[in-house]
């Protein structure tokens, strides 16, 4: 619309620095001799001078590059390569070093040696290109919509839409095919997320050790992570299943029940001994681990997000995006004295989901 | 100054003409070789991130053929003994195993790594280079598109790359990720369970990323970037203001063989960081993360620094989730997710058409702006790098408090205020530097540059003496085209009628839009001949005579000679 | 004597005369203060457990009380055991120099044999754990593997996955594991001092300790292959060296690859002005316009 028309046909040219003359229209068809193209720098000693550097920085590349050859053939890595009793975290170490650095030397000393060839073995050249009006000319564009129409014409699809109508309805489902075909990348969700593997009876074992544990494991102040016994090397269920057991000092521990509509969630009921208490290790923001436990302040934070939750107190959320307390465990003893879970998580645990609830 | 020409030896004389002959490419390839190149620093960062792609390609082929992108567990026992015994998904065995006992395989993860680091910080930082130059304007505004979309498949690219090596780190990364999923409303569980192949962690996730990473949006990136230099090629690249550079020209040094060698010399400086970076600089260091269990977490877990805004935006976040009918809309994970990386993503796409809307400037634009020329634009461009970057910095706050000894939650609260307070106060602060920076280059262009020489007055004053800028320098600073005001809103013209664009609350808008793109600071009046007597007025633009519902003509300024 | 003085207007004259003074004071300072609170105790306690007690009684008397009963400024030390007080005392954290969010490891004043002293009356109030031994925290033949597997998920979310530290809330933070000794290691996962959690032996076995404290050492005694190793703090230094050095290096480069340069810039024909170069025919100016 505003574009800076050019006046048609002359082409005036232009001598940057010095005022503008009256504009000179140029007969393009004939122009003086011109002096010959140069293709050398102005100064040939320091062209030469650069040419030197030049050519001693790619000799330094080419030595560099050879170095790393041989780096790679000397310097071995991998235990059953380097000789016994070495330390194959030294041998890598060592490797990296050698051929990184000789490769940094290689490509720097190319690098180098390019920008000084281009700075100061070319002429110093600055040339201007004319930009040409992007938009078509009028006559190319009416052309063109004539030929595309003429062709819409003659396919008839403008004419018959009897024959464009049922030509959408063939390739509608064609188009929906690839999405059909992704259903099945997984099963459906259906109830997975509500349930854990704990049930009644389970014993908590500690993770990576499995060892059973009592109540009498505990002093005050004491934290550990649990697994459900024999789940160990399920990862599914342990991305769920992992709980915190919390040793507090005996009248510490107090909240009343909660109940998320006329479920029972929390209780005092459910810790052993009022001070021994199982949450969920499950953040309920977007499901990391929360293990950061504080004795001082009895605060579980969880390190990705900073939710922070009151182990006193049903662990609530006292800060961070979190919404819901962490979910509690319902603990038991067994009849051999080790503790178990005395029921699944009451809710879903981990992160909130649409169908929650 | 002439000099032998260069005879082409036969055999390149041969294969030229054997190609020609096929492919009609001498003129073609003419108009290729004498494509003009303008010069100048800021032009070379988008560069950095074309050479990263393709170091990105090389050195993934070769980590490609040595990864394992499986989840089967196994016991390693290998040369890294600390972790001997452990169980261990292949995936991860693998990458240990390309790290101990691969020659050259913890070089190649390195500088593949970092890498990707850089091919992110070039994008963003070729990105806003364009976008405080105005390089995004008619009829660079695809290609503008193309980039954020080239942006976003980056981030994703290196979100699944980082993954899929199974440590500890990424893999809390991933459950985040399902996490967030998971919240989705009404679709969310179907699309972690369909991504994961069920429950979270699954098996199938590593061998999807795989396939996603090495193939699906490599391919899309190369299309893009393919179409991005097209482009670029075609419509000729913009130029700085300056002297004998007009709308109508390109001025710089031929593609052959100037541009071909400084690009050589780009790629082997660009590579070479990335080699001092990979011998000198550990990133990424799996072996110490430990393999991916659901039940353990490190303290100062952050993804790479492109993600870090959305890890950022979660830790900003207070609680908040909506439970009605049975359904949780779970706000806290959602609002995170969607509102900044939305508002930055959609505000850059629709800023190049937003900016046509409000100057009415539909002209081309090949000269680009020097920032201070646009304040507006640059306000809002600091206002936007203040509100990444405090989410950006929000989401290292665990790493902050502990260097800095700040406690925790401090960092958090001022982040809260200062993600909405910053940004505000940031345009109005650039805005005004922006106008005070236009008020210098004024006085420039009326009294010239002090020469540093100290002259004493008759009457005891001293003032320092100046001298009027070179051309050069003139068609630098006098470099300024502020797009004209559009009428008031609702303000009749010469027959009474109020312009149809700009009646009601979008019209109101559109005025409200248009004074903050054209205020400006006006050249003095009259010819300032003493010091300090020419007053630079701040204000708008002359308006235009303008038919109804016509956006004025641009103005006529052109870096031109004096 | 005469050469100093014929330098006293040297410029670097004033400055020389502050150093000097700065060095006779400290000297002074060191040989008369005597060496601090390793002061010797008023009488010399026939028993290990006498000899605390009166070091008892002067350095955490104070605070603690003078039967370790605890006061409003710090816990009762009554089963709190010979474990915690070595840990405390042997990282310099006790006696604590004010009271704040944390107590952090600082260069302790009391000898070994003191510490022992102390934790031995500390031990005879009301019992609490026993100082490991040797053979309690010796790594031979632990199982680093294990190791790795408990400390990342009892240990890392605080102290990092390389035992490089972390924040905690409220301005406290899990310290760097670098400069524990293994003994420090035991008592502190035996005791849970301040904010850490305990990990009695019923939870954590003494076996299970030695493997995570191998696994400590180990990581912290290896080498960083890759180069160095950024704080072992994860991408966010990472990160930062990526813009900073990264993209700075490279701006650097780039201004030099596209600076002026100092000859006079020529067209191709040596004339030194830019002349627009237009296409010379119709013809060339219609294909370049199509290609």
């Amino acid at each position: 619309m505003s574009e800076i028309e050019e006046p048609a046909g002359t082409a005036p040219r232009r001598v940057i620095g010095t005022p503008s003359p009256a504009p000179v229209a140029v007969d393009t068809q004939e122009k003086p001799a011109e002096p010959p193209l140069i293709t050398d720098p102005t100064d040939k000693a320091h062209a030469s001078r650069a040419e030197r550097l030049v050519a001693a920085l790619f000799v330094l590349a080419f030595l560099a590059g050879c170095g790393f050859i041989a780096a790679y053939v000397a310097l071995e890595v991998g235990q059953s390569n380097i000789p016994a009793g070495a330390n194959a975290v030294d041998a890598v170490f060592r490797s990296n070093l050698a051929l990184g650095l000789a490769l940094s030397v290689v490509l720097l000393a190319l690098g180098t040696g390019s920008i000084i060839w281009v700075r100061h073995l070319t002429p110093n050249i600055e040339i201007a290109e004319a930009r040409h009006e992007l938009k078509s000319a009028a006559k190319d564009r009416a052309a063109f919509k004539s030929e595309f129409a003429d062709g819409a014409a003659v396919s008839q699809v403008t004419k018959r839409p009897l024959l464009r109508r049922t030509l959408l309805l063939a390739t509608a489902p064609l188009a929906l095919a690839p999405l059909v075909l992704l259903r099945d990348l997984g099963p459906l969700p259906g109830t997975a997320l509500r349930y854990t593997v704990w049930r009644k009876g389970l014993r908590a074992v500690t993770l990576g050790a499995l060892n059973p544990l009592r109540p009498g494991d505990f002093q005050p102040g004491s934290m550990i992570t649990v697994i459900p016994e024999g789940y160990q090397d399920d990862d599914n269920a342990l991305a769920k299943a992992g709980v915190i057991l919390i040793k507090l000092e005996p009248g510490q521990l107090n909240f009343p029940n909660r109940y998320n509509g006329s479920t029972l969630i929390a209780s005092m009921n459910w810790t052993i001994d009022n001070s021994l208490v199982a949450y969920s290790k499950i953040c309920t923001h977007v499901g990391c681990p929360v293990a950061l436990y504080e004795q001082t302040t009895h605060h579980i934070l969880c390190p990705c997000h900073q939710s922070t939750f009151d182990a006193t107190n049903g662990a609530w959320v006292i800060f961070g995006p979190a919404a819901r307390p962490l979910p509690q465990l319902p603990l038991m003893v067994d009849s051999d004295g080790y503790l178990a879970a005395a029921s699944d998580f009451p809710q879903p645990v981990g992160p909130s989901f649409w169908e929650r609830g | 100054m002439s000099d032998e020409a260069v005879k082409i030896p036969k055999a390149l004389d041969g294969v030229g003409g054997w190609l020609d002959d096929r492919f009609h490419g001498a003129r073609g390839v003419r108009v290729l070789m004498r494509k003009v190149f303008p010069d100048h620093w800021t032009f070379m960062l988008g560069e950095i991130a074309l050479w990263s792609f393709v170091i990105l390609l090389l050195t993934g082929t070769f980590l490609a053929l040595f990864f394992v992108p499986s989840t089967q567990p196994v016991v390693y026992h290998g040369s890294y003994a600390k972790l001997n015994g452990i169980t261990m998904s292949q995936a991860y065995a693998s990458t240990l195993n390309i790290s101990f006992d691969v020659r050259g395989g913890l070089l190649i993860r390195q500088i593949h790594h970092w890498a990707a680091d850089m091919f992110m910080v070039a994008i963003m930082a070729h990105m806003l280079r364009v976008f405080f130059t105005g390089a995004y304007r008619k009829p660079r505004e695809v290609n503008w598109l193309i980039g954020i979309v080239l942006f976003t498949l980056g981030m994703l690219e290196g979100l699944f790359g980082y993954s899929l090596p199974d440590d500890q780190l990424s893999g809390a990364g991933l459950r985040i990720f399902e996490g967030v999923l998971q919240g989705i409303p009404i679709v969310g569980t179907y699309l972690a369970f369909f991504l994961f192949g069920g429950e979270f962690p699954g098996s199938a996730i590593v061998p999807r990323m795989y396939i996603i990473h090495v193939f699906l949006i490599p391919g899309l990136i190369l299309a893009l970037i393919t179409a991005h230099l097209f482009i670029m090629f075609w419509q000729k690249h913009t130029q700085m203001p300056g002297l004998g550079n007009t709308e109508k020209n390109v001025t710089g040094q031929p593609f052959w063989p100037y541009f071909l060698l400084k690009g050589q010399a780009w790629f082997f400086f660009i590579f070479g960081l990335l080699a001092v970076l990979s011998t000198f600089a550990q990133i990424n260091p799996v072996w110490l993360y430990g393999p991916y269990t659901p039940l353990a977490i490190s303290s100062a877990s952050q993804p790479d620094w492109y993600m870090g805004i959305l890890e950022g935006a979660l830790r900003i976040m207070p609680s908040w989730e909506i439970n009605f009918l049975g359904h949780t809309l779970t706000l806290s994970v959602l609002i995170p997710f969607a509102v900044p990386l939305g508002i930055i993503f959609t505000g850059a796409a629709l800023w190049p058409f937003f900016e046509q809307w409000a100057t009415g400037d539909r002209s081309e634009h090949h000269i680009n702006d020097r920032p201070r020329n646009a304040p507006a634009r640059t306000g809002t461009g600091v206002a936007a790098i203040c509100f990444y970057g405090i989410l950006w910095a929000e989401g290292a706050n665990d790493v902050l408090a502990d260097r800095f000894d700040v406690p925790l939650y401090t960092i958090t609260w001022i982040a809260r205020i200062a993600v909405f307070v910053v940004p505000i106060g940031a345009y109005f602060v650039t805005k005004r530097i922006c106008l005070g920076l236009q008020r210098h280059d004024e006085s420039l262009l009326t009294h010239g540059v002090e020469i540093g020489i100290i002259k004493q007055l008759p009457d005891g004053g001293f003032v320092e003496e100046e001298r009027p800028l070179t051309p050069a320098e003139r068609a630098v600073v006098a470099a300024k085209k502020v797009p004209a005001a559009l009428p008031a809103p609702g303000e009749p013209d010469a027959n009474g009628v109020p312009a149809p664009a700009s009646r009601g609350v979008m019209g109101w808008a559109r005025g409200v839009a248009n004074r903050a793109f054209t205020e400006t600071v006006l050249p003095p009046d009259g010819h300032g001949n003493g010091h300090g007597d020419g007053h630079e007025a701040l204000g708008q633009p002359e308006h235009a005579a303008v038919g109804a519902g016509e956006p004025a003509e641009s103005g006529e300024h052109d870096g031109e000679e004096h | 004597m005469s050469s100093i003085i014929a330098r006293r207007r040297h410029p670097a004259a004033g400055y020389a005369a502050v150093a000097g003074g700065l060095v006779v004071a400290g000297v002074l300072y060191s040989t008369l203060s005597g060496g601090g609170a390793s002061a010797s105790a008023p009488a010399q306690a026939t028993t290990q457990i006498g000899q605390g007690k009166s070091l008892f009684v002067q350095s955490c008397a104070s605070c603690h009380g003078l039967d370790a009963q605890g006061t409003t400024q710090a816990p009762s030390l009554i089963g709190a055991g010979a474990a915690a007080v070595y840990f405390q005392m042997s990282t310099g954290r006790m006696p604590a120099k004010e009271l704040g969010a944390e107590n952090e490891r600082k260069p302790t004043d009391f000898t070994d044999q003191q510490i022992y002293a102390i934790a031995a009356y500390i031990a005879s109030l009301g019992g609490g754990p026993a100082i490991p031994g040797p053979a309690d925290v010796s790594t031979a033949g632990a199982n680093t593997a294990l190791g790795e597997e408990l400390f990342s998920t009892n240990c890392a979310q605080c102290h990092g996955f390389a035992g490089a530290g972390g924040a905690l809330t409220y301005g406290k933070n899990a310290p760097s594991l670098n400069a524990s000794t293994p003994t420090q290691i035991y008592t502190a996962m035996l005791t849970g001092p301040e904010a850490m959690p305990v990990f009695g032996d019923g939870t954590i076995t003494p076996q299970e300790k030695r493997d995570i404290i191998a696994f400590i050492t180990d990581t912290r005694n290896e080498p960083n292959p890759g180069g160095f190793s950024l704080a072992r703090t994860g991408t966010v230094t990472e990160g930062l060296l990526a813009w900073l050095g990264g993209l700075g290096f490279l701006v650097l480069i780039a201004m030099w690859l596209t600076a002026r340069r100092r000859d006079r810039a020529v067209d191709e024909h040596g004339v030194e002005h830019v002349t627009p170069e237009l296409a010379e025919t119709a013809d060339e100016a219609e294909s370049e316009h199509s290609s």
